[in-house]
């Protein structure tokens, strides 16, 4: 929680003074965070209430299965990943043993390494010190994001971009969490909280499909995922981005886009 | 602390710390020139995409383990979704019908 707050408050300041910048010379302005940074907190807010919707169902799962409140925020603290959150409460509320529970997390997080390596790609020239804050705040929504404004908009500043997409995420999920563990049990049990994330993935979507080649692999992606869904460690997901991805290159290469 | 609790607090820090690893994986290598091979970029504009339709379908048409089509709330809310998210382009909108539609169909039937 402390080292959450301390990364928090030093990217805040970070981002106000990142005017400074030698790269393109523009001036000193401590007063106000960089336009950027601005863009990306307007372009992530739609987003938000999925974000707190599903935090909130993170968060009474980890009261259900007898976490403390300490404990719930700790693990979105330090793992913030609802899947894999998920999956860790179940796993030590069912009694799984310590190595099982870890392992099970950090599959279903290995998706994470494909995010990884696509910013890696768009922040080049980005010092380390940057790149541990970037990599901390990393989540599915942040990526696809972040990788759909950089490829639209070349002139963006893109660690004050993918700074304003991550905060709030982090901040919002972190509050959810909150709230779903306060909650708990006095949930109303009809409200379909879990709908709302893949509801923003689907309206991220429509962007995303830009020619016929990320058709294919967005409709190669998704099927192959469908029918890969009973597979352990949500493994589907990881064969479905794979064989997205590799239709998408296919109908590259055939001219198809 | 009671040996659940270390249990518990063992499993966060160890899951957040290797989550971290995976995260920083390319970030790091890259910064260390030992990253991307050559076709990456090309492959990478296509992740989102993918892995966008990847997370949606399953959740969609087999939220608790069976495809089911027929009869299926979600898939109905989904459908809905889809058209809003194609016509308006709006995220809010997109949510708001999906989870809209979802709560009418499922209260009402």
């Amino acid at each position: 929680m402390v080292l959450g707050q301390l990364v928090r408050s030093r990217i805040r300041y970070a981002a106000e003074r990142q005017e400074m910048s030698t790269r393109d010379g523009k001036a000193w302005s401590m007063a106000s965070p960089s336009p950027d940074f601005k863009a990306g907190v307007r372009d992530v807010a739609p987003t938000l209430p999925a974000v707190v919707s599903f935090g909130v169902v993170v968060g009474a799962a980890s009261l259900a299965v007898g976490f403390s409140f300490i404990q719930a925020i700790g693990l979105s603290v330090f793992v913030f990943a609802g899947a894999a959150q998920l999956a860790t409460v179940g796993l030590l509320g069912a009694g799984a043993p310590f190595v099982v529970v870890v392992v099970t997390a950090l599959v279903i997080n290995l998706r994470m390494v494909m995010y990884s390596a696509g910013l890696a790609s768009y922040f080049r020239d980005e010092p380390v010190k940057w790149r541990v804050p970037i990599g901390y705040l990393l989540v599915d929504q942040a990526y696809v994001m972040a990788a759909l404004k950089f490829d639209a908009d070349s002139s963006v500043d893109r660690r004050s971009y993918y700074l304003g997409l991550g905060l709030p995420i982090w901040l919002t999920w972190v509050i959810g969490t909150a709230v779903g563990a306060l909650l708990g049990s006095n949930l109303p049990g009809w409200v379909p909280l879990g709908f709302a994330a893949p509801m923003v993935f689907l309206a991220l979507l429509v962007p995303a499909i830009r020619d016929r080649a990320s058709g294919a692999a967005a409709a190669v992606g998704g099927l192959t995922a469908l029918l890969g869904a009973s597979l352990p460690l949500n493994l589907g997901l990881l064969v479905g981005a794979g064989a997205g991805v590799a239709a998408g290159l296919l109908f590259e290469r055939w001219g198809m886009s | 602390m009671t040996a659940a609790d270390a249990l518990v607090w063992g499993a966060i820090l160890v899951v957040g710390l290797g989550t971290f690893v995976l995260r920083f994986s390319f970030l790091y290598l890259e910064s260390r020139d030992a990253g991307l091979p050559p076709g990456a970029e090309r492959a990478l504009r296509f992740v989102p995409p993918a892995i966008l339709a990847a997370l949606i379908l399953p959740a969609i048409v087999r939220p608790a383990g069976t495809i089911v089509v027929l009869g299926n709330d979600r898939l109905i809310a989904g459908a809905f979704a889809a058209l809003v998210a194609w016509w308006t382009e709006d995220i809010l909108a997109t949510i708001l019908a999906g989870v809209g539609l979802l709560l009418v169909v499922q209260l009402a039937f």
